[in-house]
């Protein structure tokens, strides 16, 4: 891919029943990147990924928004080819169906065949390495139902994998998960953004933000008030005003990455 | 709506992929002789015993293939009671069957409740209340008309009142489906209280419980031809009902213009329905059951799912009516206490089955 821009998404507003959800909002991700879209309890992450994912059904634009990936205008697309080029993971997606995991990844082919046809060997090989990429092999017979929090989120992501995507977004895939798992997702997305995949993540967890991601996008009251490469983000300037609590930067002594330690303000 | 969660927590068939759709190709060919067997057999079943052979004779002298297979025509009696008596009411059934189960299982997934069945939006009692009324006015003949009007009726209505709420949501539209459903359900009972007398009386009764006992060739063409157009339509929507699985945003995010296909796959649902119900009255459990039953052996997905429930479905109201006919002979009860009768017992293994495998 030539195009080393990826994602950028401007002047983004949005509006659910006169409330201002998203003020002006612009997301830069770079191409084969992961960018954490950071923010407390309803700075609009969620709203953010599913107006960019084309799928926000409540409220309505303020403006219409610039959405450009890879030189296409995400919003100008059909439904059905920005289901191709783009996949979104949200929190929490549940079902009441006595569903395989199999079958529950394969749903991510929906787009790619035509709404008539089975599944094609091309289908199951694409499904089966995407369970491959989201370490989520030996789960391909199990029933949806009987997964544990972190097996099943691994599923959703290899859902969201078999769609093939070239930008992926994910709504805190870390979310009730343990330590081991979501170190584990973390991983996946360090290596999708190696094959080459756009990533855009909303996270909570701050340290695994500054752990793993290359940029950060920080949102409060639907309005981004940071952004940059995660060694201007994460400082006690930025964010003690945000979230209300004192910060401190260490460094890791290992990584050299940043790791912050809270106290209340 | 999450009333019960046990069926939810059902494992997933334990096949693998392999046997999966190898017995998936199998499946369908079996269900539909089945069918077909079904059918055959439950025409010979009935205070006048006739042969499989004399069916077979019978419907080669009508298909105008009885010379060519050099065949003697039947009796004028015995054809009568085939072609004329058992013949369009084992059609009906099966008809008004494999419809429900295909609606069951489409109304199951598109407001992903498991709770869900055809009249979930209120279409049986609606059907009723314009049944009703025409059989207490005395003109029964008018009463297919009537039932498909109440019925169209009473879900245009509940989606006005889900509109009336704000957006349509799935938990919305049932909720007022419920209320305009017990709206209809207490003007139903207002008006046979009232007015009802002696044979209208059993007459309303018995179409209130559900049943295919005067059923005529002119049933069998309008159930018939209903499930054969909008069924067939309804059954290749499979990849669109698979895409609601997570839910709208999912299905959205799949590529699926969710509200449009919300609004077709249920206008689809309400006019099959409809047009069922005008022939039958409204025939309990078999579109709640069956798409269970059927899950329990395919899995969640759609495409196999949708045509085996219709199969299914068809043979299993076949039966339930020759029960029916048959049990208590020569009294006859309403369909509709004998899919009751096995479907309550069969929701309550589901129930058991699903706690027992989650």
């Amino acid at each position: 891919m030539s195009d080393r821009t990826g994602l950028g998404a401007r002047g983004v507003s949005w509006d659910i029943d006169g409330r201002l959800i998203l003020d002006d909002v612009e997301v830069l991700a770079p191409v084969g990147s992961v960018t954490g879209l950071l923010g407390p309890n309803g700075s609009g992450k969620s709203t953010l990924l599913r107006v960019l994912a084309g799928v926000q059904a409540a409220g309505r634009a303020v403006v219409p928004p610039t959405t450009a990936f890879g030189g296409a205008d995400l919003a100008a697309l059909p439904r059905r080819e920005r289901a191709r080029v783009l996949a979104l993971v949200e929190q929490d997606a549940a079902t009441d169906l006595p569903l395989s995991v199999l079958d529950a990844v394969l749903l991510g082919r929906i787009p790619h065949r035509s709404l008539l046809a089975g599944d094609s060997d091309a289908d199951r090989a694409a499904a089966h390495a995407a369970l491959d990429a989201a370490g989520a092999k030996e789960l391909a017979d199990r029933g949806v139902g009987t997964l544990s929090g972190g097996e099943r989120q691994r599923v959703h992501m290899a859902r969201a994998l078999a769609q093939q995507p070239r930008l992926l977004l994910l709504d805190e895939p870390t979310n009730h998960l343990d330590i081991a798992a979501q170190l584990h997702a973390m991983r996946v997305l360090r290596d999708l953004a190696a094959d080459g995949v756009t990533v855009v993540a909303a996270l909570h967890d701050l340290n695994l933000a500054a752990s793993t991601c290359d940029h950060l996008v920080l949102l409060d009251h639907g309005r981004v008030v940071a952004a940059g490469p995660v060694g201007e983000v994460l400082v006690p300037e930025v964010l003690e005003p945000v979230y209300g609590v004192r910060v401190d930067v260490l460094t890791h002594p290992r990584t050299g990455r940043p790791v912050l330690s809270f106290e209340r303000g | 709506m999450s009333r019960t969660s046990s069926l939810s927590e059902r494992r997933a068939s334990p096949s693998g992929p392999g046997t999966r759709s190898a017995r998936g190709a199998l499946a369908l060919p079996a269900a539909a002789l089945v069918l077909v067997l079904s059918i055959g057999v439950a025409v010979t079943i009935g205070p006048a015993d006739l042969a499989l052979s004399e069916v077979g004779r019978s419907l080669a002298t009508h298909l105008g293939v009885d010379g060519l297979l050099g065949l003697e025509p039947l009796s004028a009696l015995r054809d009568g009671m085939v072609w004329q008596l058992r013949m369009p009411r084992i059609l009906t059934a099966a008809a008004v069957g494999a419809g429900l189960a295909l609606c069951g299982a489409v109304m199951q997934s598109l407001t992903r409740n498991p709770l869900a069945d055809p009249y979930l939006l209120g279409l049986s009692s609606g059907a009723s209340l314009g049944a009703v009324l025409v059989l207490l006015a005395g003109v029964p003949l008018l009463l297919p008309v009537a039932a498909f009007v109440g019925a169209v009726g009473a879900l245009a209505l509940a989606l006005s009142l889900a509109g009336a709420l704000g957006a349509i949501t799935p938990t919305r539209t049932v909720l007022a489906g419920l209320a305009i459903s017990q709206l209809c359900a207490a003007a139903v009972s207002f008006v046979i209280f009232w007015s009802a007398k002696g044979d209208a009386f059993r007459e309303v009764l018995s179409w209130l419980m559900g049943s295919v006992a005067s059923a005529t060739w002119t049933s069998v063409a309008i159930a018939g031809g209903a499930v054969l157009v909008l069924g067939t339509l309804l059954a290749l929507t499979g990849s669109v009902l698979d895409a609601f699985t997570f839910g709208d945003t999912a299905a959205a995010a799949l590529g699926v213009p969710v509200n449009r296909a919300r609004w077709i796959l249920l206008i689809g649902v309400a006019l099959l329905t409809g047009a069922l119900v005008s022939q039958s009255g409204s025939i309990g459990f078999v579109g709640l059951i069956l798409p269970h039953a059927v899950r329990l052996f395919t899995g969640a997905r759609h495409r196999l799912l949708l045509p085996l429930s219709a199969l299914a479905g068809a043979s299993f109201l076949v039966w339930a009516d020759t029960l029916a006919r048959t049990v208590f002979e020569p009294r006859e009860l309403p369909v509709g206490i004998v899919t009751a009768a096995i479907g309550a017992p069969v929701f309550a293994v589901l129930l058991w089955r699903g706690r027992a495998g989650a």
